[in-house]
This record gives C-alpha cells, structure tokens and sequence, in this order.
C-alpha cells in the first residue's frame, strides 16, 4: 500500500520535468489532428458563411451577413426552429419520464426482464433511415395504420403525412418509438449501479415505494438523467435521418428541423454559403447549450 | 535456369510492367440505374478498348444524389472523372465558369453535324462546345385506354386545356382517380407548371423571364400558368394523399391501374411494372400517350416540347482518348444499338429509324418533329432556383400558395443568385 502511495507522489513533484516533456511530445500531434479535422472546418464554413457560393471553384461573391439576414422572418427556417422546439419538449416531458417508467420495471429481477430489454432496445438499432422509411409506409392512409381504423369506421382513407397540420405528429411518434428504448437502457444502466441496502433499509424503516423512489432512487439516479436530457436535447437539434425518408420535409415544409432545412434549401440548392450561415446558427445554438448545460446542471456529474 | 523458366519469367516481367506505363485511364462518371443503358455502355468502352491498346475506359456509377453533392468535390481534386455524366443548364454553367470543363468546340464539330441542333445547343455556354448529348427525352401524359374507355373519354378529342379540364371531370364523374403524381418529390408536378409556361408564353417565356424582361419570372405568363395550374388542382383531380406519395410509388399506381393520367418522362414505361403491387404493370398495349394540351390564345403550339437532355461534359485535365471516345460513343451505330434496345432516345439523327417499340417510337417521333424543345425548368435553371419552382408548383396546385406569390418567389430566388 505505502509502495503505492510513494509513487502517487513522486511523479507530481518531478512534475516541472517530465510533465512538460510529457506535453512537448504529446501534445503536438492531439493538437494538429484537433485544428485539421475540428477547428479548422469550424472555421471555414462561418468563412463560406459570408458569400455567395454554389460550391463551384473558390467562394467570390461576398455578400457580408445577407446568408443571415435570409434566416430573419423566413417562415420556413422559423418553422423548422419550432419543430426543434416540439422534438426537445416531447423527448423530455413524454419520452424521458416513460423511458424511466419501464426501465423501473425491467431493472429488477421479474421474468423476461431480458427480453423486455431487448425488444425495447430493438427500434434504437435499426437505422434511422430503415425507420424513417417503414413508417412512411406505415402511416399511409390507403394500407397504412390509419387505413385500420377509417377501414373500421367507414370513413374515407386519411393521410396523415399529407396533413400539413398534424404530419409533424407523426415525425414525433416515430422519435418517441425510436429512441426510448435507448433511454431505457440508459436508465436500467443507472438502476442496477443503485445500491440495494439502501433500498432495503428504508423499506425497514418503513417507507412508502413511492417515497423510496422519490428520496432514494431518483436523487441517485440525478446523473444518468441529467445526461441523458443532455443527450436529449443535442439528439433533438441534430435531427435529420428520420425526416428525409419520412415526409422530406413536406408537405408544405411544415416537417422540416433545422439540420434537414440545411440540406432542402442550402446543399440539395447548392447554396453553400447559405448552408454554411444555417450550420453556424446551428452550431452556436448547441454550443451554447452545451456549455451551458454542463456548468450550470452537470457540473457536480 | 533453363531458358524456358527464363522466358516464363520474361514474360511475367513484361505482363507486370507493360501496363504501368503504356495505359491512359478514363472513366465517366454516371448516375444511370437502367440495366439495359448500362449493359449497352459497358460493351461501347470494352469495344473501344479492345481497339485501341493502351487505353482504358470505364463506366462508374454514383446514385443521383450523392453525384450531385460530390461533383463539386470531386472536380477540384485530382480523382476526377474524364468524362461525366450531365443534365446541361445551370449547373453546367456553373462548372464551365469555374473552369472545370474543356473546350472542345472543334474536336467534335463532325460528331455534331450527325445529332439533334436542340440537343447540341444545350451543351454549349456563350458558343463554346463543352459537351457531348448522347439522350433526349419527353415528357408527355401516359394515358390508360382502359380507364379512358370505362369513362367515355376519347384521348384524341383532348386538343386544349379546357378539353384536358372536361376530361378530367368526366374520369371523376366515373369513380376514376384521373392522375396520378408524386407530388412528395415535387419536381413531378413542376412539369405541369413548366408545360402550362411553354404553352401560354411560347419559345421566349423562359429565356425572358430568366433575362429579367417584364419583371421576370412576374410576369403575367408565369402568374397565367399558376392560375390555370390551381384550375386544375382545384378539381383534385390527385390521388387522395398525393402530397406525400413518392415517384416510385406513383408510378407503381400507374401501373396498378389506379389512375388514369400519368404526367411523366419516358423512363416511366420502364418504371410502372416493377414498382406496381402485382409485378406486372399495364401491358403496353394498354398505354396510350397524350401530348400536353395547348392553352387557348397561348403563343405556344402542340409540338413545343419539354424533356431532358443528358449527355457526357468533358473535365479540364482530360487526355485526348477521352474526346477520342466521345466521338466513338457517338457513332450511329451505337446510337442505333441504344434505340433498338430501348436504353434511350439517342440524338444521332436516323438511328430512331429502327425503334419497334410503338410507345418509344410515338415519343422519338414527337422530338424529331418537334418545334422547339425545352430543357427540364429545374436543370435549366439550376438547382437554387429550380427546386424553388419545384416547390411553389405543389403549392399552387394545391391552394397552398397564389399564383402571384408563387411568381414572386421565383423572381426572388432567382435574384438572390
């Protein structure tokens, strides 16, 4: 033990001398790989940013801050902020909470907790693409879901991706249905690192499941579910793979989240520099959250 | 050694080295899923390559979109394609003003004199030739006789839009969904719009609009073709949940016999069986094939059509051979080969000769008549204003968007260019 501690102590004091060959020699290439593949695109596009530029040879055309100026009161791009907005509000008022729900019922040792985990674990495999595609299927009004029910009820068919009012819905379902399998296993995950005596002893003591869960299970749980609202709301802004198969956007462009408005009207136009303006107001947009985040919610974790 | 294992190893030396130097790479970059185009091209570059040593060119194919996110790419990097495969318009120009394309204005004159002048002229920016048609095509409405007949609708009898308009009311009238289109793609239905322009306001209604004459893309002929485009969608004359159907899937109910009229290029005759429910489609004989209306005291005629025109650009750094195979790919035997196996229209003048097809035939017949072809809107103006276009035509069909704002919305994409 003594022999452990010896060298836990020596190394720091050396530290002046081999700490900073340490970084001389470690550091160098950490930091180049950072600025080449990191920093440096980082960089480029808030540069493309400021031009006109369909891709074709050097970017010329500077046109200061009009790629941004597009962005203010385009009813598309506000549309597609608050499809982000309802995307985050359903994954943490809906999907968290019953991701928590079943993962506290798959956690402990019942029957089948095994395939319960793994059948809810299922959809987060497939590829979002994969998803994305069988419930434009699914949703069709002629053969699809809907089909059963105005089939049953002899109404006329209803397409519900056709329905500029409510198509987003479907786009929420299919996210819902997607990710909280992975959540669940997050929060499994966090369930069996919750240590059981202290279950049991307050169960002695005489308190109530609710009240367990409420002063045992979910204060040491706090982690794992500030990191997976984290990973939430992140998942949530980048949001692209799903809609493309699912409604393209459409109709009307009412479906559209910020990175899928990128590729319709900035790459598939092979506008750029526009693209390159919407990836940087995307880019501050997470950046800020994240940081903020992590120093005001996740800086005990 | 004996001399044997000498020459044995001779000749393993020279089979290992002989190609290193003496070989000239091309390859064309592609986008085609057609099997029978692809089996015809790779038998045009095995022909060439076994007739001229040293020379290797190669067919490769990209899908469709990621071609059209790479190329940009591509083009500035040293793993460029000779030859590539292009829709000419907007983004052809865009290519040549980045200097990406080779001038080959005299190389090919002798080639040139044997095709279709729309489709040579399409591959040409400000007089210079940078590339070679190989494909012209047509949009028209695919019609199925059957359905027609069951609702008492003569296609012949269908010259103007009101008579399309009567149509279509009388297909309702009989249960008949009367068209189909893939309005979740968009671009299906932009050939309406671009159709409903060309008819009202002629050769010229594009070209000025694009010049910015009479308030460009505002003006009345454009407002007019969103008008009568709304006259028609207000008749949801459209498959129910038309919005979110996909290309495919529309020509699958073509073929499924869902839908009476289908808008649509000539690769859906290749498209309606494989895609429809059973597997078999209509027969051909089954699909008849309607010119687009003219709209009443419009400037444009019958014979004015719409359709793409594909064809090979040549890259900057390209060898000669590359040039060299162009002018061989473009021989009317060739050409001949492509019309007798269906792959395409080819533009070599004469080679449509030998199309047995009846519906092929119709079409190739329609272009070699034709009183002035027009490229695709969407590849003509290129892609930051053409999917704009693509956009408000599913919108002004289906009431989402007027006319006029429509207009206006492509005048503003396209002064934001």
């Amino acid at each position: 033990m003594s022999a452990i501690e010896t060298t836990y102590v020596e190394p720091s004091r050396r530290m002046s001398v081999n700490g900073w060959a340490i970084v001389v020699i470690f550091l160098p290439p950490a930091l180049l790989l950072f600025t080449v593949f990191v920093a440096l695109p980082i960089a480029e596009a808030a540069w493309y940013g400021f031009y006109n530029w369909d891709g074709y040879g050097r970017p010329e055309k500077f046109i200061g801050l009009k790629n941004y100026g597009y962005l203010v009161g385009n009813a598309t791009f506000t549309r597609s902020l608050i499809n982000d907005g309802l995307v985050i509000a359903a994954s943490l008022l809906i999907q968290l909470p019953f991701a928590l729900g079943v993962a506290l019922m798959v956690a402990g040792r019942i029957t089948g907790a095994v395939w319960f985990r793994m059948i809810f674990f299922v959809p987060y495999v497939l590829a979002d693409v994969a998803a994305g595609l069988i419930w434009h299927f699914m949703f069709d009004g002629g053969y699809g879901l809907p089909s059963l029910v105005t089939g049953a009820l002899g109404l006329a068919p209803y397409y519900l991706l056709a329905d500029k009012d409510w198509a987003f819905s479907a786009v929420l379902i299919v996210i819902l249905w997607k990710y909280f399998g992975f959540y669940t296993m997050l929060y499994v995950a966090g369930l069996q690192g919750i240590d059981k005596s202290l279950l049991e002893a307050a169960e002695m003591d005489g308190a109530s499941a609710f009240q367990r869960f409420r002063h045992i299970t979910l204060p040491l749980l706090g982690p794992m579910i500030r990191l997976s609202i984290f990973f939430s709301v992140v998942g949530s802004l980048q949001l692209f793979d799903i809609i493309v198969p699912l409604t393209g956007g459409g109709p009307f462009e009412t479906t559209n989240t910020m990175v899928s408005y990128l590729y319709y009207f900035g790459i598939t136009r092979m506008r750029f520099g526009f693209s390159s303006a919407v990836g940087v107001v995307l880019f501050i947009i997470c950046v800020t959250f994240a940081f903020g985040y992590r120093r005001l919610v996740m800086r005990d974790d | 050694m004996s001399l044997r294992h000498l020459t044995f190893a001779a000749a393993c030396l020279a089979a290992l080295t002989a190609p290193a130097f003496a070989e000239t790479n091309v390859t064309v970059l592609h986008v085609s899923e057609n099997a029978t185009q692809k089996a015809l091209w790779d038998k045009i570059a095995a022909d060439y390559n076994a007739q001229h040593p040293g020379v290797k060119v190669q067919f490769k194919y990209l899908e469709n979109e990621a071609f059209k996110a790479k190329l940009p790419t591509m083009l500035q990097s040293n793993d460029r394609p000779e030859l590539f495969y292009s829709w000419a318009g907007g983004v052809m120009q865009a290519q040549n003003k980045a200097g990406f394309l080779k001038d080959i204005t005299a190389d090919v004159a002798a080639v040139e004199s044997t095709m279709s002048p729309t489709a040579v002229d399409a591959f040409k920016v400000n007089g210079k030739v940078v590339g070679v048609p190989f494909e012209v095509g047509e949009v028209a409405f695919y019609y199925n006789k059957k359905l027609f007949e069951k609702a008492g609708v003569k296609a012949e009898d269908i010259k103007t839009w009101d008579d399309f308009l009567a149509a279509v009311k009388k297909l309702k009238a009989a249960g008949i969904v009367p068209i189909v289109v893939g309005a979740g793609e968009k671009w299906p239905m932009h050939f309406y719009y671009s159709y409903l322009v060309m008819r009202i306001g002629g050769e010229h209604a594009l070209a000025d609009a694009k010049a910015g004459k009479e308030g460009g893309f505002k003006n009345a002929t454009f407002v007019e073709a969103g008008k009568r485009l709304r006259e028609l969608g207000a008749l949801e004359p459209f498959q129910p949940g038309y919005l979110t159907t996909k290309h495919a899937e529309s020509s699958g109910m073509f073929g499924d016999g869902k839908a009476a009229m289908d808008l649509m290029g000539q690769w859906l005759l290749g498209m309606q069986a494989p895609n429809s429910a059973s597997g078999k489609g209509l027969p051909e004989e089954d699909i008849g094939i309607l010119s687009f209306p003219i709209v009443a005291g419009g400037k444009g005629k019958a014979t004015d059509t719409l359709g793409g025109i594909n064809g090979w650009l040549v890259s900057k750094s390209a060898p000669p051979e590359a040039v060299d195979f162009l002018k061989f790919f473009s021989e009317a035997k060739y050409a001949k080969e492509a019309a007798a196996a269906g792959a395409y229209i080819p533009v070599v003048k004469g080679a449509n000769a030998v199309i047995t097809d009846p519906l092929f035939k119709r079409l190739a017949d329609d272009l070699a008549a034709t009183t002035y072809h027009q490229n695709y809107f969407d590849q003509d103006l290129g892609p930051a204003v053409g999917r704009v276009i693509n956009d408000v035509s599913v919108a002004v069909a289906a009431g989402e968007m007027t006319p006029e704002a429509a207009a206006a919305a492509i005048q503003d994409a396209a002064e934001q260019q």
